[in-house]
């Protein structure tokens, strides 16, 4: 899976739980977005996880600062 | 099909629509009716679609946009883990079961403030039901191996903090409260000893369980086994470590949208919204293969063979829940003699045609079969569950008798049985003495039906019908079946107000009000009891009729003239000069429009809602008297006793 394609299936992540379209871009983070709150955010790496089949360990749940960040983890995990 | 996603995805439920993202978007935007929203939760939603059916809907209540017909139901959560995430799912699980479900929640870890501060969110929450959502990470437990009397003096701690949590709740709101077992976490300390040795984990959790069940029994209270389901998913799947840690989830998000519709169905059965009719499809439903093709020796139903082991799982779990009170009923695409002939003539069968009320074998289309079952049976279609095999029939029915549930089935036989319990249709908060015998009332009215059409004449049938109503005022004996009538019935009752167990307890004792509970009895039988009134003392010497309910198997027996001259008995001796009453109108009850008018009531108003109020004047009342025996038990100041 390259880069275009994990962003595009992250942008059906984000509506999903953002119930709204989001550009999806590396340097998008929380506060661009209305609604992605600590909760939310769980949802979008819970969502995310399924989504890709992968499990994300709690260190790096912690190191995410922004999209860039999360898509490089997936780059790892895939 | 796993066993586990069975219970996870819900797989009884259909899976949602290719566009259901634009479903739900339409929901926010549209002027969605409470149906719609019901109509959308009933697919197997994960919890990103239950956040956001929750989240339409609590936007149309923010617009002050009716929910209607979804009932009404304000539930406070106590949980000393996170609920913000479940929150949302419990919203939209609600609306499955017809409920429109507000939800008071407390801060994170706040329990024992909110339980024991009489101001505090919880308990000023004027709530229906509190559900107490602990899980065992709440719980003053120390684990200590072998220790006889330590681990007595845990468990007994557990059980004092769990009490004195309820018992303030219960001081401060009138509200049932649901209380949750503990599921154990997986790990283990010895091993396979942990279960035998005391002061272990495992042994500690399954003591508070069995002490906190035994607590609950005949409290009024109720109890959300979550230690089952956690086992019966696994409790590897059930707990996550890592989600505690990240956000102190008390369990898997994937087990979300499982518990949501766990504690959507006991809300559902609080109100008594449990179906009460099990359908059954025959042809490779009941039984394997087609009888009209393959004939008697030809289908699978016996024991020895795989297939015919399957339908027969199946027709054991009927007959148990006949046993338990649901009502059993066929629907099937066959001549009626040939469908009949397996009940009557195939050894192997569990199933016999007695233990169906009504056997409707033809060439019509279900729904109208079911349409007419529901009518014969003068139960709503939101009673019914019907179950085939063939997708094609759970897809008619579906769309043309929304109400009526429609489980999905694989295509294996062996989980027919599995997939029907597990999707908790049935679910009962209580077990009384007229659940036991209710699948043989409904026989009993099919043969007083057939018995009223020899005789002709209906006041010679009521007289034949020998028939005793027998009266008393509310007792803690006939609690349990009045707090499930008061929360059942919709068709014969005038006010469709509903009452938890706690506040019928309280009009046991209070003075000012005057209650009754009638039993009827007749040739064929008992019916248990049938019909429920409660009068509030008002100023003036009057009685306002709060509740006048009565179960639709006894409709066109006069019964309602009995009650009022029973009424009218106790208001002379109480010296009450008036009756007041109202005839609150809902989907339900066109029946009753009459109720008062019939029976003498003055109309005094007509409210624009079509809610009308009647009066009638004690001194003046003459009523009818049909021919029964009346017998009055149990009242102060004691009436004159048996009068015939």
């Amino acid at each position: 899976m390259d880069e275009a394609q994990i962003y595009s299936r992250l942008t059906t992540v984000f509506e999903d739980v953002f119930d709204e379209e989001i550009k999806v871009a590396p340097g998008l983070s929380a506060k661009d977005v209305e609604g992605w709150d600590s909760l939310s955010h769980i949802r979008l790496i819970l969502t995310t996880e399924k989504s890709f089949n992968i499990k994300f360990s709690v260190s790096e749940i912690g190191t995410l600062e922004n999209v860039g960040d999360l898509v490089a983890v997936i780059k790892k995990r895939i | 099909m796993s066993e586990n996603n069975l219970y996870s995805q819900l797989q009884w439920l259909p899976r949602p629509p290719q566009n259901m993202a634009q479903l739900l978007k339409n929901l926010q935007e549209e002027d969605a009716s409470g149906s719609e929203f019901q109509s959308l939760a009933s697919y197997a939603l994960d919890l990103n679609q239950l956040t956001r059916l929750a989240r339409a809907m609590g936007k149309a209540r923010l617009e002050d946009r009716s929910l209607s017909p979804l009932d009404p139901f304000r539930l406070a959560v106590l949980s000393n883990a996170t609920m913000d995430m479940i929150i949302p799912a419990l919203i939209a699980s609600a609306a499955r079961y017809g409920i429109a479900l507000e939800v008071i929640h407390s801060a994170y870890g706040q329990v024992a403030q909110e339980a024991f501060t009489p101001g505090s969110t919880i308990n000023t929450s004027n709530s229906d039901a509190v559900l107490i959502a602990l899980d065992y990470r709440a719980l003053p437990l120390k684990v200590t191996p072998g220790e006889l009397n330590a681990s007595t003096a845990t468990v007994h701690g557990a059980m004092s903090y769990l009490q004195a949590l309820r018992n303030a709740i219960k001081d401060n709101l009138n509200a049932v409260c649901v209380m949750q077992s503990f599921a154990p976490p997986e790990e283990q300390l010895f091993g396979s000893l942990d279960r035998v040795l005391p002061g272990t984990m495992r042994h500690l959790i399954d003591t508070i369980n069995r002490e906190l069940s035994a607590y609950i029994a005949g409290s009024g209270d109720v109890l959300l086994d979550v230690a089952t389901l956690a086992e019966t998913v696994g409790l590897a799947e059930w707990h996550s470590a890592p989600l505690w840690n990240l956000g102190k989830f008390a369990f898997n998000d994937e087990m979300i949208p499982l518990y949501a519709d766990h504690v959507a169905r006991t809300l559902a059965a609080i109100r008594g919204k449990s179906r009460k009719a099990l359908i059954l499809d025959l042809d490779n439903t009941l039984w394997g293969g087609v009888i009209g093709d393959d004939g008697l020796t030809g289908i699978k139903i016996a024991q020895g063979d795989a297939r015919g082991e399957a339908h027969l799982a199946l027709q054991r779990l009927a007959l148990d829940l006949r046993k338990r009170g649901v009502i059993l009923a066929v629907s099937s695409k066959n001549s009626d003699e040939i469908a009949r002939s397996p009940f009557e003539r195939h050894p192997e069968m569990l199933l016999k045609l007695e233990h169906f009320a009504v056997f409707q074998a033809n060439w019509q289309d279900k729904a109208t079969n079911i349409r007419a079952i529901a009518e014969e049976l003068s139960l709503g279609l939101d009673a019914m569950v019907f179950l085939d095999d063939n997708p094609v029939e759970r897809g008619l029915v579906r769309s043309v008798l929304p109400q009526v549930a429609v489980p999905e089935l694989p295509e294996d036989p062996a989980w027919y049985s599995r997939t029907l319990a597990a999707a908790g249709y049935f679910e009962a908060v209580a077990f009384a003495d007229e659940d036991r015998r209710r699948a043989g009332f409904y026989h009993d009215n099919a043969r007083r039906a057939a018995h009223q059409k020899q005789i002709g004449g209906v006041d010679a049938y009521l007289a034949s019908l020998e028939m005793t109503i027998t009266f008393q005022p509310f007792d803690p004996t006939g609690r349990a079946r009045i707090v499930q009538l008061i929360n059942k019935s919709n068709q014969y009752n005038l006010t469709t107000r509903r009452y938890t167990e706690p506040e019928i307890l309280e009009m046991e004792n209070d003075p000012s009000i005057f209650t009754l509970q009638l039993r009827l009895a007749d040739i064929f039988g008992d019916n248990g009891m049938i019909s429920v009134v409660i009068c509030r003392t008002v100023a003036g010497g009057v009685w306002d009729i709060d509740t006048w309910l009565m179960s639709c198997r006894v409709l066109g027996r006069k019964v309602e003239h009995v009650v009022l001259s029973e009424m009218i008995r106790h208001a002379r001796l109480a010296e009450i000069n008036k009756l007041t009453g109202a005839y609150i109108p809902t989907e339900r009850n066109k029946l009753v429009v009459d109720h008062y008018a019939k029976l003498g009531f003055v109309k005094t108003a007509e409210e624009r809602s079509g809610k009308t109020h009647w009066e009638l004047c004690v001194n003046n009342a003459e009523f009818d008297n049909p021919p029964v025996t009346v017998v009055s038990r149990g009242f102060v100041p004691a009436p004159e006793g048996m009068i015939a």
